[in-house]
């Protein structure tokens, strides 16, 4: 009986914590959801760096255009750019967007020297495509420096951001977009190659690591609210 | 010599045959041209089936100029050996049919100088269509698909990768392949040559050597350890595609390519000199037979 009693009163003493912390967590992605609504659409100028094992490329200077509610398009206008969908399906806006999600507080952690409070976003609907957004939010400057993504069919995003002057439009001066990748396989017998006799002594654990992928986009620019044609999205 | 390499030129521009290898390179590229036109972005599917579902990417500037000559070429010049055999393989057999190599050696030039004479017309051969496969593969396909960067698709051991040129990284990869190929090619108009002495007609020497191309080709393509360690490195067809290390583009330690480098300049260099001690070997051989060789007709 004093066991029953001394049970009910932790749960009366703890309850109350845990709602005010998720409401907390509510309030601080309403504050940054804020900051990044502030933004109808932008043009940025970008060079973005890939780096995936199959992929032989150079650095790329690139065009980053975004319109509410979640247009989002790089394109490289001198040549040609290999863009992770992810980076273009999986954005802020896209991971914030609506209020179609359950806001978990998981505590704090540390990115670099900053504090950040971790919340995990978990969708409504059972049938989305995203089973779980892990954001880590910086709430001094109310900016999202990091938000992971688990996918049911597409594997697992992570975006790692920081900011500079754009800050207070909760625009990134640099991402880094980690993705899952599958390995390149050429259709057989569509090439005759040259075989220089190099060879690829890769481990297991390099081709594990090499299902990894890597796209860095730092910007040097933003055009905000200026109006984005729609034409660039097709 | 000049007088004599001209008589040559005359001979082989008098043939109709000589004109069948420039219309068979023009129709084979005028129908890639067409088909990738009409249809390349499905090409360009079959290429990327693996990763579409992983990156995204404009296919229409993909599919340029540069990448349609790479495409017609890599066919291309499996089949051209044959074209040059057509013209080479007649050489000395083509005298002896019509009856006039008897009264060519009763000439006052040596034996050795009539077969440095007929390799020297089957190398200017060689050239004018490779510089035919130039205007109609490379320059007529920037005319129609336009100027890009270039996708290089590649097997690398049990990998495959793609490699992406920058479009001011191009041309000059095209003059060195082109070079190379240049040098491929008059391997086989060695071996032509060598093979039309011992025949009477040109027909046998041009079976003989598609033949020998054919088979070595294959043997070359075939992917078991104990040929590609014991008998690919001998077999001329193995460095025949040698051109396409002008493409494979070098890379820094992330993957990001390096401008105006090359992944493996020593094995495209051991190559070329492969493929040049070849031509030797295939030359001294044949003036070796031919000056000993009974003329009877």
């Amino acid at each position: 009986m004093i066991r029953s009693v001394k049970l009910i009163q932790l749960l009366i003493a703890v309850i109350p914590a845990f709602t005010i912390n998720a409401q907390d967590v509510n309030t601080l992605i309403t504050k940054v959801k804020g900051n990044i609504d502030k933004v109808n659409d932008y043009e940025a100028t970008a060079r973005m760096i890939t780096n995936v094992s199959f992929l032989k490329v150079p650095d790329a200077d690139v065009k980053v255009y975004f319109k509410k509610p979640n247009k989002l398009k790089i394109k490289n206008e001198k040549g040609i750019s290999f863009v992770p969908k992810g980076a273009v399906s999986i954005n802020l806006n896209n991971i914030l967007s609506g209020s179609k999600y359950t806001a978990i507080d998981a505590g704090t952690d540390e990115i670099g020297n900053t504090t950040v409070r971790v919340v995990k976003l978990l969708p409504e609907d059972d049938n989305a495509d995203v089973v779980l957004s892990t954001v880590y939010i910086d709430e001094a400057a109310l900016v999202i420096r990091r938000a992971k993504t688990t996918t049911r069919a597409n594997g697992s995003y992570e975006l790692e951001m920081s900011y500079g002057k754009y800050a207070a439009f909760g625009l990134p001066d640099k991402i880094v977009f980690s993705f899952d990748t599958k390995d390149y396989k050429l259709p057989k017998g569509v090439t005759f190659d040259f075989d220089d006799g190099t060879q690829n002594n890769r481990s297991a654990a390099d081709k594990a690591k090499s299902r990894n992928g890597k796209a860095e986009i730092t910007f040097s620019s933003y055009l905000i609210n200026k109006g984005v044609k729609e034409d660039v999205f097709k | 010599m000049w007088k004599l390499l001209q008589i040559e030129l005359f001979k082989i521009s008098k043939r109709p045959r000589t004109y069948i290898a420039f219309v068979a390179v023009a129709a084979i590229v005028f129908i890639f041209q067409f088909a990738f036109k009409a249809d390349g972005q499905s090409y360009m599917d079959l290429m990327l089936q693996s990763v579409k579902d992983t990156f995204t990417f404009d296919r229409v500037q993909a599919i340029n100029g540069y990448f349609m000559c790479y495409i017609i070429l890599n066919t291309l010049l499996i089949q051209v050996p044959i074209l040059i055999a057509l013209i080479a393989a007649d050489s000395i057999s083509g005298e002896a049919n019509m009856g006039t190599l008897r009264l060519l050696i009763s000439k006052p030039i040596s034996r050795t100088q009539i077969i440095l004479v007929k390799f020297a017309a089957a190398t200017i051969f060689t050239i004018f269509l490779l510089l035919w496969m130039a205007i109609t593969a490379l320059f007529l396909s920037l005319f129609i698909f336009g100027a890009g960067d270039m996708l290089v698709f590649r097997s690398k051991g049990d990998e495959s990768q793609i490699l992406l040129i920058t479009r001011d990284d191009i041309m000059w990869r095209y003059s060195a392949a082109f070079a190379y190929a240049t040098v491929a090619l008059t391997v086989i108009a060695a071996l032509s040559l060598l093979l039309s002495i011992f025949a009477e007609n040109s027909i046998g020497p041009i079976i003989a050597t598609v033949c020998i191309v054919i088979v070595c080709t294959i043997i070359s393509n075939i992917n078991v350890p104990i040929i590609d360690k014991n008998v690919k490195p001998y077999l001329f067809t193995s460095y025949l595609v040698g051109w396409k290390g002008f493409f494979y583009i070098g890379t820094d330690m992330d993957g990001k390519t390096i401008k105006g480098s090359l992944e493996n300049w020593p094995a495209i260099r051991k190559s070329l000199l492969i493929l040049i001690a070849h031509i030797f070997i295939l030359i001294t051989a044949s003036v070796v037979v031919f000056k000993k060789k009974d003329i009877l007709s």
